[in-house]
């Protein structure tokens, strides 16, 4: 090899020195006199630098990689630390009470948001009425990943050979790992159950009223039905919830919440009376859409939950 | 109070290095819960139930059990109930 070609090989290699045009040049010129047409077999010294890139791929660049791997690891990280640090340092001190009393939009929330939505949970009314549409998309997202995950890994029932075997492998391979017979986890189960479920039903209905809401109490729920359905096994669950019972109860709610919305969102912006009183402060039949709504969520992600872990499962509900 | 925030963060820090440090996939699952329990305890002292409500059940519930099946469907783990059924049979 050349001195010349050194270079452009040396800028190949790590880069330290710019490569300029009259290389390029160097090398193309050094390359072609000596390089046979492309469907020749490759030339001994055309295998011997391949050879020798390969090599130092595989001892010098690989160590060289995991210096710089290391290197930009560690300066990533204390980057991002730093920015974040330095954004605390903005932020106003812990339990300080002023920047709420300046800031316009927090202070209406907290003296003036339960006379607009008649709910004394600030979270929640937020949540589900003055940051509705967020909500929508956010129940959207989690049908579109349930989507998703169904795309990939949803193994139909049919009656089509294939797809039957496939089927039948991954429900003999599920009924096979799953410990059907615990003792002391159906016991345990049949006692936690109900009461994971009713704190489940209790979050969703007092979203309102205290701490909760549509989503925490959709995933206590969801995190109930996969409870009973890790002790009791695929036959008890398939009884009260398959395919369908998710396409309807899912879709239903979606739609509930995208109509209900929609026809707020009308009214609010026309200017006309919704006929949607807010009730009385504090029961539970109060503050207007914000139960349904919260209960529309819950079923959504109480479903999405439960569809996931299925599908992850055995690929099918 | 003070103090047991203090241990809260201290415990929340180990556990979010030791994630990235054990070699054991298990383990690591096992640590990232206990880091999420740890963080919705925190959440309460901060007076933020909604969000620990929320981050017990989907933090330390519903991710947890995905990555166990997803790791018991890539056989990364292996699980002892397997032998002890074919036993049974």
């Amino acid at each position: 090899m050349t001195k010349k070609k050194n270079k452009a090989w040396d800028w190949l290699v790590d880069g330290s020195q710019a490569l300029d045009d009259t290389m390029i040049q160097e090398y193309a010129e050094g390359e072609s006199s000596e390089t046979p047409s492309v469907f020749s077999r490759p030339h001994p010294r055309e295998s011997g630098y391949y050879e020798r890139f390969h090599t130092w791929s595989h001892d010098r660049g690989a160590r060289l990689m995991k210096v710089l791997y290391a290197v930009m690891v560690v300066c990533i990280c204390v980057g991002i630390s730093a920015l974040l640090i330095a954004t605390t340092s903005d932020m106003p001190q812990f339990g300080d009470a002023k920047p709420v009393e300046d800031d316009a939009l927090s202070a209406f929330y907290v003296e003036e948001g339960y006379l607009h939505t008649g709910a004394p949970n600030i979270v929640t009314s937020i949540i589900l009425d003055f940051r509705g549409f967020d909500t929508l998309g956010e129940s959207h997202v989690l049908f579109i990943a349930v989507c998703t995950v169904m795309m990939l890994l949803y193994i139909p029932r049919r009656d089509d050979p294939e797809h039957l075997r496939e089927w039948l492998a991954s429900e003999a391979d599920d009924r096979a790992t799953e410990p059907h017979n615990d003792l002391i986890l159906q016991q345990g189960a049949k006692l936690i159950v109900p009461m994971v479920m009713i704190f489940g039903i209790y979050i969703l209905l007092n979203g309102h009223l205290s701490p909760g809401g549509g989503f925490s109490g959709g995933t206590v729920l969801g995190a109930g039905m996969i409870l009973y359905l890790l002790s009791f096994g695929f036959q008890k669950t398939e009884r009260f919830f398959n395919i369908h019972t998710f396409r309807r109860v899912s879709t239903a709610a979606l739609m509930f919440y995208a109509l209900s919305k929609g026809y707020i969102f009308f009214t609010g912006a026309n200017r006309i009376p919704n006929g949607i009183g807010t009730g009385q402060f504090g029961a539970i039949l109060s503050g207007g859409l914000l139960l349904p709504l919260s209960i529309a969520v819950g079923l959504v992600v109480a479903c999405t939950m439960y569809v996931l872990y299925t599908l992850f499962r055995k690929g099918d509900l | 109070m003070e103090v047991l925030n203090t241990l809260l963060l201290i415990f929340i820090l180990l556990c979010a290095i030791a994630v990235s440090f054990t070699r054991d996939l298990l383990t690591s699952i096992i640590l990232f819960m206990a880091q999420s329990i740890a963080m919705s305890i925190v959440w309460i002292l901060l007076r933020a139930p909604d969000l620990a409500i929320t981050e017990a059940a989907v933090g330390a519930g519903i991710t947890t059990l995905l990555m166990f099946i997803t790791l018991k469907k890539l056989h990364a783990i292996r699980f002892q109930g397997k032998d002890h059924d074919k036993e049974e049979e």
